[in-house]
């Protein structure tokens, strides 16, 4: 029988939300590591059943939790996030001045989906680390903190975050908050911006080839040359493997937000969230609103049915959306006020799976057969 | 306490009672104060964290940092009702705290620090 799971990664702890493929009725495990923040749960498309989980806390910092059995029992693997290397550099403090890198955490954490014991994680200071041997040891990929442009990196208020990561093979793209997305076709040895046609009105070169604000990056495996992008502002789009972009933006209430989804099955279907600006992290008006465009941009229609219609001021972290592979694709996404909407039909209509979670930090999914 | 003393093989030291934070006790799978031997004689900071972490690899840069060994900012120590926090990690702890951890009379304390709000 089809089982549908949800990791929900919170402010306070992880849950695992699980249902059949009809995903009307939910049960809610958890929270496993209560107190802690999980900026990002995910399982091996390899092996479901192989979850890793990012732990963290301001007093203890930086937790690997690994689950072998689906997130019933958890165990605490390898933590061990330097930088390699003797002398790290630096990067820009907000102040301007360099700033030697500092491991802070773990934002997402991105498994192979070919082998479940090998995983990359993507760290604040701007870092790219690989486990190949289930999150017991980690190695930094340094082709990317090395390139030219990593000195020139300053964090944005969110901090200096590598928050997405695509593998496609031997060829992979990673995004930072505030330096841009970046390529690899040698499988993460060397590694060049490619931002060329963002465009950002908060750095003193609204073009300059690093230095955007991307929040998120998503693409559809049928299609890796493909990206779609939330930034911080402007939904943008790539159909040559990030060389160019352009934006897709056209009727969307605002273009601010954080999350952005690719339809399991259509890949010009694609979701975000708009949120009402950089300084009022909450949407329009008050209603929470899904948008989909279903031609890959600049044509979107607002989603409603199901979701808020006054008095919503939540927000949609950038890791906090995801689809399922059920031939009726679902889509879920959680909100800092501790709801995890759930929609069976592409996003047509919605309902809470849970509504009072701690502040949701992320939201994967898996199907089980 | 749940802890029965030292690894085996471990080099004959004080042992020492130390109380963790909750946090670290479920992540370390204790409960209530837990026993560590030290493998040197004297009693410093870094012993007792070496001892901690023997014990509890999981425990390895929960109370400080792994490459530099720096306490965490909001990690505390303290034992017989001093702050031990900012010795400097290689000295020895006054001869009266000492005395009272090695007879056994008082725990070292890891604490998180207090956050309010």
């Amino acid at each position: 029988m089809t089982q549908v799971r949800v990791l929900a990664g919170t402010r306070k702890g992880a849950f695992v939300l699980s249902s059949d493929g009809k995903r009307d009725k939910w049960s809610v495990s958890g929270p496993h590591f209560g107190g802690w923040e999980v900026y990002h749960m995910k399982g091996s498309p390899a092996d479901p059943d192989r979850l890793y989980a990012s732990q963290n806390t301001g007093w203890f910092g930086q937790l690997i939790q690994r689950s072998d059995d689906g997130g019933t029992s958890w165990q605490p693997v390898g933590n061990d996030f330097g930088y390699a290397g003797g002398d790290p550099g630096t990067h820009l403090w907000y102040d301007g001045t360099p700033r030697p890198w500092e491991f802070k955490r773990i934002w997402h954490l991105e498994p192979s989906p070919d082998d479940p014991d090998t995983v990359y994680a993507g760290g604040e200071d701007a870092a790219l680390y690989k486990s190949a041997d289930g999150g017991l040891t980690w190695t930094e990929l340094t082709g990317l903190r090395v390139q030219p442009s990593a000195p020139g990196w300053q964090p944005g208020a969110g901090g200096l975050c590598l928050h997405t990561i695509i593998l496609q093979k031997s060829r992979m793209f990673v995004a930072i908050s505030a330096a841009g997305t970046f390529r690899s076709d040698d499988a993460g040895e060397t590694w060049r911006p490619v931002n060329r046609g963002l465009h950002s009105e908060g750095i003193p070169d609204e073009d300059a080839e690093v230095g955007h604000c991307v929040h998120h990056v998503e693409a559809h495996p049928s299609r890796p040359d493909t990206l779609f992008m939330q930034k911080h502002w402007d939904v943008m789009r790539s159909d040559d493997g990030g060389l160019s972009w352009t934006e897709v933006s056209g009727n969307l209430p605002t273009d601010f937000g954080f999350p952005i989804g690719v339809h399991a099955h259509e890949p010009d279907t694609i979701y975000v969230v708009p949120i009402t600006s950089d300084s009022l992290h909450y949407p329009p008006d008050g209603r929470l609103r899904v948008w989909r465009s279903r031609s890959g941009g600049n044509e979107w229609e607002e989603l409603s049915a199901g979701l808020p219609e006054r008095d919503c001021y939540v927000n949609v972290y950038r890791d906090a959306m995801a689809v399922d592979t059920l031939d009726s694709c679902g889509v879920y996404f959680g909100t800092t006020g501790g709801q995890v909407y759930a929609s069976a039909d592409s996003g047509d209509s919605w309902a809470p799976i849970v509504r009072d979670l701690p502040a949701v930090l992320s939201v994967e999914v898996q199907v089980l057969s | 306490m749940t802890s029965p003393g030292a690894a085996p093989g471990a080099a004959p030291g004080p042992q020492v009672r130390v109380v963790l934070p909750a946090h670290l006790r479920n992540l370390a799978g204790v409960h209530g104060e837990v026993l560590v031997r030290l493998t040197v004689p004297v009693l410093t900071q870094r012993a007792v964290l070496d001892a901690i972490e023997s014990r509890f690899p999981m425990l390895g840069g929960t109370i400080r940092d792994r490459r530099t060994g720096k306490r965490r900012a909001f990690i505390r120590f303290y034992a017989c009702e001093q702050d031990l926090s900012n010795e400097p990690p290689d000295a020895p702890l006054p001869d009266a705290v000492a005395a009272a951890i090695v007879a056994g009379t008082e725990p070292f304390l890891v604490v998180g620090a207090m956050a309010g709000g």
